[in-house]
């Protein structure tokens, strides 16, 4: 009697500890992820990621030749003279610098050498200015950019831990499929159609096999335009081959599911 | 029972597995029309000749008509036959769904004809390019002088196929021709397909029409004309050209409207500066009454399941749309909207009632659920009424006249479509200036 009422309990107290722990959508519920809005944010990951080395070297550049200027002014005795036309170009460098930062917000995908660098950079900075003025606004800048910072690296670990994929590689692969996508113009828009596609993925993107979820409602009387919709996204799938997944992770994502919605279109 | 315990726990772990599965929704897409290739149809050479049609163009002539449809819907995009890189026999036969793909196109059409023995067969399919397979395959057999039907209608078997709506391009618009300087305008009933072509004159003009209606098979068309210098509602059969005034009222009758059915007429009856609204059925001609209010109650039209009649009053002040159950009870006004409403018309699909509003001074055609809500202004301009819905419920036909002078110059008239949406505006070829429309239901129906 005591045994079973033993293995009842430990039993039951896995099925717990169990069910928090590796049922996902438990986490999931409480975070309630706003809809992220896609396109914008990977065309400046695209941009950010590629031109950012030649931006940070010109920037090292400015500050070596601000360095050289400070060193030359306290030498000569016609500083003030000079120092008002070196003042005017001066809060040009700061916006610079506040550009830079700027575009440290949104990628969570910076790679770590450069995101060494702009820190390098950044240091740079600060040590060669003196002025007070400078520091000051460095020392504000700094701290917005570290509380947006957070919120990058909070929002893409929920997500990550939501997908599997980090953000700018879901809006990526999401990018592609919405220019591969036609969508059905002459759909009803007051129709709740949502169609649900399984893709099982090659490593390099293709696709090795695509599943409409409910597929039984294409056949269905009644359900046209459900079938239209289920047959522009797979045709929107195919065309897309290769699917732009990410390098590494493949067991991530090896399977996905794409939930193709096409009311928000066809309201607008 | 460790056994049991272990199995329990791979299989929660699996099922924990399933629920991490990556989901990404796509919400938007492109909304460009579909790319599609329609290629000539196929002539066969056994083909003989047919008083008075080019058999050896026509395979182009019918895929030109199918592509002319195509472009008017706004949805598709036909591409140039010149990037066409297949025979159309080979294509007909097994198309290289690469080469389409090449030249983007998503959506293939191909087709043969042959005419013998005074016969015409087209056979056509539609191919999905993406997924490599036939969408859809059929044959006609007809009369080789009824080609442009069969254009129209495998037109209507690949929008529905692509679309998941019917088509409506196997149908007719009949409406007003007009012509003579603006004060003397002379107006004939005229009738032509969808497309504008085959068009013909019903009336000679001697005395004024307006309003023309068809009845639901395409038979029979009620319109208002002058019978003694009264305005009088009118019953024209097409096929033989018989005409006949529509009861026996003692005043003037006006904007008649078949019954789904088509077994009654409703329409305005108006004595003493008071108009309401009539319902008349053609076999027994028995007259029902249906509104009695001191108020001019006009523009009648039945909801397509024959319960619900919407119309025009003024019995709030200004003129507004109401609608009420077809033997007259639970009347209810349905629009709340600032200006002058009118010519409220039942979608077929029985969703929406489209309507003309006036509203300082502009005119807009729109649509709005059948309670009233969700009004929609599709298109404003200088001055236009009178919508009249597509068989499928997704156009709309409609006239607009410009603004002229004091003598009647610049003055005109022209039918115009545009899709619920709101897109895809555009004018109907016709071969006079025409006002009035009233679309058909499919004739192959």
């Amino acid at each position: 009697m005591i045994r079973s009422l033993i293995y009842s309990i430990t039993f039951h107290s896995l099925l717990v500890i169990l069910t928090i722990v590796s049922l996902p959508f438990m986490l999931r519920e409480p975070i309630d992820l706003p809809p992220i809005v896609s396109v914008e944010l990977i065309q400046i990951t695209d941009k950010t990621s590629i031109p950012y080395a030649p931006k940070v070297r010109k920037i090292i550049e400015e500050t070596k030749k601000k360095e050289e200027r400070l060193v030359s002014e306290q030498a000569p005795p016609a500083a003030k003279a000079k120092e008002k036309p070196d003042r005017i170009p001066l809060p040009n460098e700061k916006k610079e610098e506040k550009q830079i930062v700027k575009k440290k917000q949104n990628p969570d995908e910076i790679k770590p050498e450069i995101r060494q660098s702009s820190q390098f950079e950044k240091k740079e900075i600060i040590d060669t200015n003196q002025i007070a003025a400078l520091i000051d606004k460095a020392k504000e800048v700094e701290a917005v950019k570290q509380k947006k910072n957070d919120k990058v690296t909070q929002s893409s670990q929920k997500n990550s831990f939501a997908t599997g994929l980090t953000l700018s590689q879901e809006d990526a692969l999401r990018a592609q499929i919405f220019g591969c996508w036609s969508v059905p113009l002459g759909l009803p828009y007051d129709e709740d159609l949502l169609v649900r596609i399984k893709l099982k993925l090659k490593k390099d993107g293709t696709i090795m096999k695509s599943e409409i979820l409910d597929h039984q409602r294409m056949n269905r009387p009644g359900q046209k335009f459900y079938k239209v919709l289920a047959e522009s996204a797979l045709r929107a799938v195919r065309l897309c081959q290769p699917l732009k997944v990410p390098p590494t992770g493949y067991d991530k994502w090896k399977e996905l599911q794409l939930n193709f919605n096409p009311t928000e279109m066809l309201k607008g | 029972m460790k056994k049991f315990l272990y199995i329990f726990f791979i299989n929660l772990f699996l099922f924990s597995k399933s629920f991490a599965l990556i989901e990404i929704d796509i919400t938007r897409g492109n909304l460009d029309p579909l790319p599609i290739a329609i290629s000539p149809l196929h002539v066969d050479i056994k083909s003989e000749n047919y008083d008075g049609i080019k058999i050896k163009v026509l395979g182009e002539d019918i895929s030109k008509i199918i592509e002319d449809n195509f472009r008017s819907t706004g949805l598709f995009n036909p591409l140039k036959k010149e990037a066409f890189v297949q025979k159309p026999d080979i294509a007909h036969l097994k198309p290289r769904f690469e080469d389409w793909r090449l030249i983007k196109a998503q959506a293939l059409v191909t087709g043969k004809l042959l005419v013998k023995d005074g016969k015409l067969k087209v056979e056509f399919r539609l191919w999905d390019l993406a997924a490599a397979k036939e969408m859809t395959a059929l044959a006609f057999t007809t009369t080789p002088s009824n080609w442009r039907r069969v254009a129209h209608i495998i037109s209507d078997k690949i929008y529905e196929r692509l679309t998941g709506e019917e088509g409506y391009f196997d149908t007719r618009i009949i409406y007003v021709a007009e012509s003579g300087a603006k004060n003397q305008r002379v107006k004939k009933l005229a009738i032509m397909d969808q497309d504008g072509a085959n068009t013909k004159y019903l009336t000679l003009g001697n005395e004024l029409v307006l309003t023309p209606r068809f009845n639901p098979t395409n038979q029979m068309v009620t319109y208002m004309s002058y019978f003694r210098n009264m305005p009088r509602v009118y019953l024209l059969d097409i096929e033989t050209g018989t005409q006949e005034v529509v009861g026996n009222f003692p005043g003037m009758t006006f904007a008649p409207r078949f019954s789904p059915d088509g077994k009654k007429i409703v329409m305005s009856f108006a004595k003493d500066g008071n108009s309401d609204i009539y319902t008349m059925e053609l076999d027994s001609r028995v007259v029902e009454k249906i509104t009695e209010h001191s108020s001019i109650d006009t523009s009648p039209s039945f909801s397509p399941d024959g319960k619900f009649i919407t119309f025009n009053s003024d019995r709030s002040g200004l003129q507004q749309i109401y609608v009420m159950r077809s033997d007259g009870s639970g009347v209810k006004r349905v629009t709340f909207g600032k200006g002058i409403y009118g010519t409220p018309v039942w979608s077929p699909r029985g969703d929406l009632i489209a309507f003309t509003k006036m509203h300082k001074g502009k005119f807009y055609i729109g649509v709005m659920r059948t309670d009233g809500t969700g009004e929609r202004l599709l298109t404003e301009n200088y001055y236009q009424e009178a919508p009249s819905w597509s068989p499928n419920g997704r156009v709309l036909v409609f006239y607009r006249e410009t603004k002229s002078g004091t003598k009647g110059e610049g003055f005109s008239a022209k039918l115009w479509s545009i899709d619920i949406t709101g897109y895809n505006e555009r004018r109907l070829k016709t071969e006079t200036d025409a006002s009035d429309p009233s679309w058909s239901s499919l004739l192959s129906k």
